[in-house]
């Protein structure tokens, strides 16, 4: 029997999660290195549409797990469902999106089997006939190489933007799709999802600004705020910060970029203070270019900037206002 | 209603890391402080037990230093702490980290027992969710506000992109609660008076030993990111800096 690779797809309401073919991506990347063979499925209650999608990619095979409990998503439900599906299907590595809704039940599912999830992965290296992932740790500071023991299966989940969507691999003709109907007994789920809901318009999309001049807790107090405003107007962009800016109150919630807020890719993404924790860089990895003023010179937001300027942003601002005001004559 | 808090000790946000010789993990002669969404853990459950009377225990796993943790949170109102005292448990999986809390509590009654989201050092966001199941007890993540109900409580999930979604639960339960969901309050000067004479609890490696297995992750190597782009360090003083960094929006990023 060969090995198996199973990407779990990730839908919501019966759509795809798109971010899931980054997951299929590394799947065929994994594939390609070790020589097991790449499977998929997808979980829910009506989602063959969804089956037949990734079948189109270059994978074996597709199964479709059905269950009526499975709408809408509980993590007893789709925790149940797996675990009854991967001990009549073995495999060796399961992967998915590191995902809001991943992140809920995976770690319960792991546990129900008995192994392990290694969590927000990067990367991945097949060295010696060994399976290593790599991880960020201490906020994004260092990363980790990490290797997994056990009886399996090994559950992995990618932190978005790990692997390109754009690189998944089409197939030479479509794979099958197997429906597999899993039972979930009364009483199985114990929590009852209410409809999901949005807070309140967005006021801004900053998904549209061409420039966005973002502050973290180097801002240092709320006052200051005013100081990256008048950097943003004179840029002609949008203000942002990272969470705790806005769980403060600094900025209204509808400013914040990472993965609890907006994700953009502006021409230009201007940050101030921000260390660059992997929840807010996973919201803004995608701009042209990233400028980053901050006093640390240790700090993980210069890993990704493309211009980097160690040092106190409030001896900064000021003359760069000024600078801009000028070249804009 | 009766809550534990599971929180974790962490090196301070700024504080400059190490690796230690081999390459597996920092030098540990740092500061630290309380994990972020720990203390907005611990939060949460003394305003539930102000609106519903109960208690509060705090939990850690860690060496001497951690204590500190279970004294602030002493300070601030929480009636009792266990302390799973042994540097070993810094270096236990999620899994292992779980089965050591639920063999130290196997003789506690919760109704709730909240965590942290996840930590700013191994950043797993598991082991709340493990507890649970090991447990045996529903749960629900990333939790921003918690009101008891007829059967048990209704939490708000926060989901990606600004959506949420309320879910009715039975108790007992596991929440992993997220940073911002209330104000923190400060620990007053009668508070940390009292935490001197609140009870902790210790447990020793020794008492749960049973209950922990190998590890199922192993950290092969610990290492600085390489650098996947070509980052340009723009120096002198700041007024300098502030014409060298028009240039290149000028010239390079092309946005003025």
């Amino acid at each position: 029997m060969t090995d198996i690779i199973l990407v779990v797809v990730e839908q919501r309401e019966g759509k795809l999660n798109r971010v899931s073919w980054e997951t299929i991506t590394a799947g065929q990347a994994i594939a390609a290195q070790t020589g097991w063979t790449l499977e998929a499925a997808v979980v829910g209650s009506g989602v063959g549409t969804i089956a037949g999608e990734v079948a189109a990619k270059k994978v074996a095979k597709v199964y479709d797990i059905e269950s009526a409990k499975l709408e809408p998503y509980t993590p007893d439900a789709f925790s149940h469902a797996l675990k009854e599906f991967l001990t009549k299907h073995p495999a060796k590595v399961v992967l998915m999106p590191h995902t809001y809704q991943v992140r809920d039940f995976v770690p319960k599912l792991a546990t129900s089997l008995h192994t392990t999830a290694v969590s927000d992965v990067i990367g991945c290296k097949y060295d010696g006939g060994k399976l290593l992932f790599t991880r960020q740790m201490f906020q994004g500071k260092f990363v980790a190489d990490v290797s997994f023991a056990g009886a399996g299966p090994c559950f992995v989940t990618f932190q978005n933007g790990s692997f390109r969507a754009d690189k998944v691999e089409a197939g030479a003709s479509a794979a099958p799709v197997e429906t597999v109907n899993v039972d979930v007994p009364d009483g199985v789920v114990r929590n009852k999802p209410q409809e999901v809901f949005k807070e309140a318009k967005q006021a801004v999309d900053l998904t549209q600004a061409e420039i966005i001049v973002s502050v973290g807790r180097g801002i240092k107090e709320q006052k200051n705020i005013e100081l990256a405003k008048q950097l943003a107007d004179a840029l002609g962009g949008e203000i942002a910060a990272s969470r705790p800016i806005c769980d403060n109150g600094w900025l209204p919630m509808d400013r914040q970029i990472g993965s609890s807020g907006q994700t953009v890719a502006p021409k230009l993404y201007l940050a101030l203070g921000i260390s660059g924790a992997i929840q807010h860089i996973v919201g803004m990895k995608g701009a042209k270019s990233i400028v980053a003023i901050n006093k640390d010179s240790e700090a993980p937001i210069f890993e990704i900037a493309d211009y980097a300027v160690v040092g106190n942003l409030f001896d900064i601002v000021p003359p760069l206002i000024e600078e801009v005001k000028k070249a804009k004559g | 209603m009766k809550i534990l808090v599971c929180m974790k000790q962490v090196p301070q946000k700024d504080a400059p890391l190490k690796l230690n010789e081999a390459g597996t993990w920092i030098r540990e002669d740092v500061s630290y402080e309380v994990n972020e969404p720990d203390a907005f853990a611990l939060e949460e459950a003394l305003r539930q037990k102000e609106k519903h009377t109960g208690e509060v225990v705090v939990l850690t796993a860690g060496p001497a230093r951690a204590q500190q943790v279970l004294r602030e949170a002493l300070a601030k109102g929480a009636d009792r702490a266990i302390h799973l005292e042994d540097a070993a448990f810094v270096g236990l999986d999620a899994y292992n980290t779980a089965r050591a809390i639920a063999a130290a509590i196997k003789d506690e009654k919760f109704d709730l027992i909240f965590t942290g989201l996840q930590s700013d050092d191994y950043g797993y966001a598991q082991t709340g969710v493990i507890l649970a199941q090991i447990q045996g007890w529903p749960h629900a993540t990333i939790i921003m506000q918690i009101e008891k109900n007829e059967g048990g409580i209704r939490v708000k999930r926060e989901l990606e992109a600004g959506f949420f979604q309320f879910v009715d639960m039975p108790l007992p339960a596991v929440l992993t609660i997220q940073s911002g969901i209330n104000k923190l309050r400060y620990a007053t000067l009668i508070g940390i008076k009292q935490a001197k004479t609140k009870p902790l609890r210790k447990v020793t490696m020794t008492e749960v030993q049973a209950a922990v297995g190998g590890n199922l992750q192993k950290i092969e190597k610990l290492y600085v990111p390489q650098k996947s782009k070509n980052t340009e360090f723009l120096e002198g003083p700041p007024a300098e800096v502030a014409k060298k960094l028009v240039e290149k929006l000028k010239n390079e990023v092309r946005v003025l």
